[in-house]
């Protein structure tokens, strides 16, 4: 129950994006096309899944208070907490240089669709941030580390592959110039992060609620994929009457 | 302007406005959201992004011409992260409470796309000089978004600025809400940060017609 609970809870109510904000830049910078998005989200569930657990081990056992107690009693006293940041970063960077290298060798056709994305990662906030909030939430074991690491990642790959979706959408809309791209997004992802504020009551809101409110967002979800997928059609017969136009 | 030459002070001045490193650039933004709730923590965290930033620039410029292409990115984030532990220790030493609010946060200037967006395209190919300069004008232009948004979210939300009530007091009813004014708690949550951050591009961008996007 505990693993469902913090599964859950870091996708939905602790989402990277729209409740802390992590992984912003790229969030932004790399969501104009669905199919990077989606690269580029499957690589950080990736990271953040191996370096999650990796970072919880170091801090276990290196970094805090009482932790090196494991070499000998005389080491009882000492604290290296201060050292957490330039050690989870340089665990993530050398991991992302790790799994990217064992990636090119082993599968080259996941290589090639996660390749470019690999370096972006490692000044991802969004992997940083992971770690450190593992940290700060106290995650009691190995399992949930991973868990928390898997979930949270899921949460960005929702989130990003959501605004991408829109923002391809979003260009056929009449939005006022000077809102164009940037400001537009910022406002959506606002909008969406509302959205995703009342998934705070699914903790709260008693053990019955949480499975009708699931079963009904996903219906609800399927209708809006059908309403994308009539709109798109409309518009692609529209692009195809303006690109007739402009042949003739 | 015999320290700063023409060329030098438009370094400065540029991020400020138009070459903002949050609204045009589009670096830095998961920090700018998360932590200006209250003007404080947005000061705060401004001047620490300012002295990393200025420093850090100063740093990889210096070694620029000893650092090897293939693992300058490692390179640059331990020089970062040392520079966030001193200010970390420092804040935990000299402002403990505040510490506290902005947790993770602090640790989160290393990845902090400003400061190696700043790395890559500016001090790996100038001196420190106008690294430095370069620093300071776009830490300043990341500031001044932190400080707007974070006085916007604290007046209309908590009715207070850096912890001073300003609207009067909300219990008593006196001052502004004598009249029937009521705070805004939803300036505190966190998506009115994203919201807030678009108006500010929507007004920068409807004053210079130059800077809208295509699409």
């Amino acid at each position: 129950m505990e693993h469902v609970e913090l599964f859950f809870k870091s996708i939905f109510i602790d989402n990277m994006v729209f409740a802390t904000f992590l992984g912003m830049c790229s969030y932004l910078a790399v969501s104009k096309k669905v199919s990077t998005a989606f690269g580029l989200g499957a690589a950080v569930i990736f990271v953040l899944a191996v370096t999650v657990p990796l970072n919880w081990l170091l801090d276990q056992y290196i970094l805090r208070e009482g932790a090196l107690v494991w070499l000998g009693p005389e080491f009882a006293e000492y604290d290296l907490s201060f050292l957490s940041f330039i050690m989870f970063i340089a665990t993530i960077a050398t991991m992302v240089q790790l799994v990217e290298i064992i990636v090119e060798k082993f599968s080259p056709a996941l290589y090639n669709s996660l390749g470019i994305f690999l370096p972006l990662i490692a000044v991802n906030c969004a992997i940083l941030g992971g770690s450190l909030f593992m940290q700060s939430r106290e995650i009691a074991t190995l399992g949930l580390a991973l868990n928390y690491g898997i979930g949270s990642g899921i949460g960005w790959f929702l989130a990003i592959l959501a605004i991408a979706a829109i923002r391809e959408k979003i260009r056929y809309s009449a939005v006022p110039p000077a809102l164009r791209g940037l400001g537009i997004t910022f406002i959506i992802t606002g909008l969406m992060a509302i959205g995703f504020m009342s998934f705070g009551g699914m903790l709260t809101g008693g053990d019955e609620g949480e499975d009708k409110e699931q079963t009904e967002i996903s219906n609800e979800k399927n209708k809006e994929n059908k309403d994308i997928v009539l709109k798109e059609d409309i518009e692609n017969k529209e692009l195809a009457g303006m690109t007739i136009e402009i042949e003739k | 302007m015999g320290l700063l030459s023409k060329k030098d002070t438009k370094l400065i001045t540029d991020p400020f406005a138009d070459n903002n490193p949050i609204t045009i650039q589009v670096l830095g933004i998961c920090s700018a959201l998360a932590i200006t709730a209250e003007l404080k923590a947005s000061i705060v965290m401004s001047i620490s992004v300012l002295f990393v930033l200025g420093v850090g620039n100063v740093v990889i410029s210096l070694m620029r011409n000893i650092i090897p292409s293939k693992i300058r990115i490692i390179v640059q984030l331990i020089v970062v992260a040392t520079l966030v532990i001193i200010v970390d220790l420092v804040l935990k030493a000299f402002a403990y409470e505040l510490s506290k609010t902005l947790g993770a946060f602090i640790g989160l200037i290393i990845t902090n796309c400003i400061i190696m967006g700043r790395f890559e395209a500016f001090a790996l190919g100038n001196g420190p000089w106008r690294s430095f300069l370069d620093g300071i004008g776009n830490a300043v232009g990341y500031g001044v978004i932190l400080i707007i948004v974070g006085f916007f979210r604290e007046l209309l939300g908590a009715g207070t600025l850096l912890g001073i009530p300003v609207l009067g007091d909300p219990i008593e009813k006196t001052g502004l809400y004598a009249y029937g004014y009521e705070n805004n708690g939803f300036m505190i949550m966190p998506p009115m940060a994203l919201i807030l951050v678009g108006l500010i591009i929507w007004v920068q961008r409807s004053r210079n017609k130059a800077l809208i996007e295509e699409h």
